[in-house]
């Protein structure tokens, strides 16, 4: 086994550079985006009172006005969160891409984020204040995987993965059902407008302490990930091709999905259900540095983060009023998915 | 001629019974002489409805909360939940509509085609006359004296579309020595995180500007409710805060998110009662004659002088059916200045 991997890196070495070139180039736009995307918004602040302000911080002098409070309490995290929420929602495609051996899915397919939805839908419905909506999100995601999972290994004899999905899809119809009901039984004049913007899903309200809730969420689920990555390659090759190789598919499946789902419902708590990034982005990056899960999720994230930040900084700055994200990211996915239809199967594993 | 008289006497009966009423929206309805039972098509209609003739009503849409029931008369707080036929949600059932056997159906809001059409068909689906009325807020007047007419309630009519006569007289009164530029820049906050709201010229706002205020939400040519950013908030730093979400009036003194604009700093943010129903909006219909005349007294404190707790007993007598005791007036004057009941979302029946 060790032996095994030590092979393909010796055969993978050839083309390392050239990928550790793509991450570093990919890294340096987005620490680019990052400072272009902090100089924009609603609020002007020039580049000069950037830097005063970012030096009065360091200094830890006095704020002069409004600027330090939207630079570091509003604009500064929503940068964060766009980049963190973009990385975590394509690294859990790209994860879940390789596992179910189908570059179709996206970290919706186990319904997560239906699940969140429902939970959100939920406190919004009972009047919760923010911070227990988000907190109900988080918890009905996890367990709306949770249960998807449970129903499959239930499902003996058949495809194991064409049953987590069959699984997904029932559990998550039968969520948007209920999120539906609730929206029926809502007040239409107040919570239901509440509702349908938390569903198309919003940068819009997020500060500091979420990103810092959200971190941890994504560290954590990214770990497993990467200390897993060459194991969840050999996934890819499917069940009985990885047994052969030694690798249990059923145990390392459990804790990738775990992994993957836990990095997508932090997100969701915090900003709504956001599409599509985690279905286009793999793909993008897979074109970029290939099917390799070890090289897959670094590009992908790195590119999720630059992708989302990118759609969110548009989304607060095009129009004077903001457009939700979730409409941004379908309109700029769509098209992109359909041109990746017609261009046929690529090779993806 | 002895043909002619007969042909008149049989004819008699029907011009007796009915006759041509010509709605907002242009439509020439037949409407029987007598209207025993009305069907209000959703949350404004039914308001109009109590307000004018609340014997005649066949039911509610949604079932009156705990909170709200003291404030609607004894009588008509138990009618039965029928549901709603238009607007966001409809959930009502034309088979419910024809087993309450109404002789009207009324809806109270926007005229646009798509309700024109709407109107007529449940008209031709259900025989029943159908009535679409201008819900803005400056056609109140005449939309009382309309339906007050239709119903047999001109009386009644005539004494609240007075009222609101003399309540947009004495406004205008103040505004008209007072330059738009002078005037309040206020922003509506809705949502439990208070940056969903409003933009200029759409219903759930126009009651900003007729109490003499100026919307900071404009968005050129779009109507309606958005998300704001908080970044946009304090870039458009409001001197006034309205809402009457009771999770974000509860916190938002408390969150340097919001500390620095001038509203809060100033402690000019300010809750909304909802009970019986909301006084600035939800839903946008008579209910926000009160709010207007609260609205324009925390406006223009200096110019004009009220005694809130007279007010709104008057309102409450004149439009609402009821007395409100020593205790419910004390209720909805505390919520009025940041006292509310508590914040869990009542349940309603």
């Amino acid at each position: 086994m060790v032996e095994g991997t030590g092979a393909i890196r010796r055969t993978a070495a050839a083309t390392l550079s050239g990928h550790r070139l793509t991450i570093a180039v990919l890294a340096t736009g987005l620490l680019a985006l990052m400072l272009a995307a902090a100089l924009v918004g609603a609020y002007p602040i020039s580049p000069v009172e950037l830097l005063a302000a970012v030096g009065r911080r360091l200094a830890g002098a006095a704020p002069v006005g409004q600027i330090d409070t939207v630079l570091f309490e509003v604009r500064l995290p929503r940068v964060a969160a766009a980049v963190l929420g973009g990385a975590a929602l394509a690294g859990a495609g790209a994860a879940y891409q390789t596992l179910f051996r189908n570059p179709l899915v996206s970290p919706d397919i186990l319904g997560v984020s239906t699940g969140a939805g429902l939970g959100a839908v939920l406190g919004i419905f009972l009047s919760l204040p923010v911070f227990g909506i988000q907190l109900i999100a988080f918890a009905t995601g996890l367990a709306t995987v949770a249960l998807v999972y449970a129903v499959a290994s239930v499902v003996h004899g058949r495809d194991p993965i064409l049953v987590l999905v069959l699984a997904g899809v029932v559990v998550g119809s039968l969520a948007g059902a209920a999120i539906s009901l609730l929206k029926i039984m809502a007040d239409p004049y107040d919570q239901l407008p509440a509702i349908v913007f938390w569903l198309l899903g919003s940068f819009s309200a997020i500060r500091r302490s979420e990103v810092w809730a959200t971190l941890p969420m994504v560290l954590v689920g990214l770990l497993p990930l990467l200390l897993l990555r060459w194991r969840i390659n050999v996934l890819s090759l499917g069940d009985e091709e990885a047994k052969a190789l030694g690798v249990e598919a059923g145990r390392l499946r459990l804790v990738v999905i775990a992994a993957a789902t836990l990095m997508t419902a932090g997100v969701v708590a915090i900003a709504g259900v956001i599409g599509w990034v985690g279905l286009v982005i793999p793909h993008i990056a897979r074109m970029a540095v290939g099917p390799s899960f070890d090289r897959l999720l670094p590009t992908s994230m790195l590119l999720g983060g630059s992708y989302l930040l990118l759609v969110d900084t548009l989304a607060r700055t095009m129009a004077r009023i903001e457009v939700p994200i979730g409409i941004l990211t379908a309109i700029l996915g769509a098209p992109f998915f359909l041109w990746l239809l017609m261009r046929g199967r690529e090779g993806w594993s | 001629m002895r043909k002619l008289l007969a042909l008149l006497l049989l004819l008699a009966p029907l011009a007796a019974h009915a006759r041509i009423v010509v709605d907002s929206a242009g439509r020439k309805v037949e409407v029987p002489d007598r209207i025993e039972k009305a069907f209000a098509a959703g949350p404004p209609a039914s308001i109009l409805l109590y307000m004018l003739a609340p014997e005649k009503m066949t039911g509610w849409p949604d079932p009156p909360r705990a909170e709200e029931r003291p404030f609607i008369a004894e009588k008509y707080r138990d009618l039965p939940a029928l549901g709603r036929l238009t607007g966001r949600g409809g959930t009502a059932n034309l088979e419910v509509v024809l087993k309450a056997a109404p002789d009207l159906i009324l809806d109270f809001g926007s005229v646009r085609d798509t309700y024109a059409s709407l109107a007529d068909n449940v008209q031709a689906q259900t025989k029943i006359p159908y009535l679409l009325i201008d819900g803005r807020f400056e056609a109140t007047p005449k939309a009382l004296r309309l339906l007050g007419e239709v119903l047999g309630a001109g009386e009644r009519a005539e004494r609240q579309a007075a009222y609101v006569e003399a309540t947009f007289a004495e406004i205008d009164a103040v505004l008209a020595a007072v330059a738009t530029e002078k005037r309040p820049r206020v922003y509506l906050a809705r949502g439990p995180d208070g940056l969903e709201t409003g933009v200029v010229g759409s219903i759930n706002t126009e009651i900003i500007e007729r109490a003499g205020g100026r919307n900071v939400a404009d968005a050129a040519g779009q109507k309606g409710l958005v998300r704001a950013s908080m970044e946009q908030v304090i870039a458009a730093d409001p001197e006034i805060i309205l809402t009457w979400d009771r999770n974000f009036f509860g916190k938002v003194y408390d969150d340097p998110l919001w500390a620095g604009i001038q509203a809060v700093r100033e402690k000019r943010v300010y809750l909304a009662p909802t009970a019986p129903f909301g006084w600035i909006d939800r839903p946008p219909s008579l209910n926000r004659v009160i709010g207007l005349k609260w609205l324009a007294g925390l406006f223009y404190p200096d110019r004009i002088k009220q005694d809130l707790r007279e007010t709104t007993q008057s309102f409450y007598r004149l439009f609402y059916h009821v007395e409100p005791s020593d205790t419910e007036l004390d209720t909805l004057i505390a919520w009025s200045k940041g006292q509310a009941p508590s914040a869990a979302q009542q349940p309603r029946r």
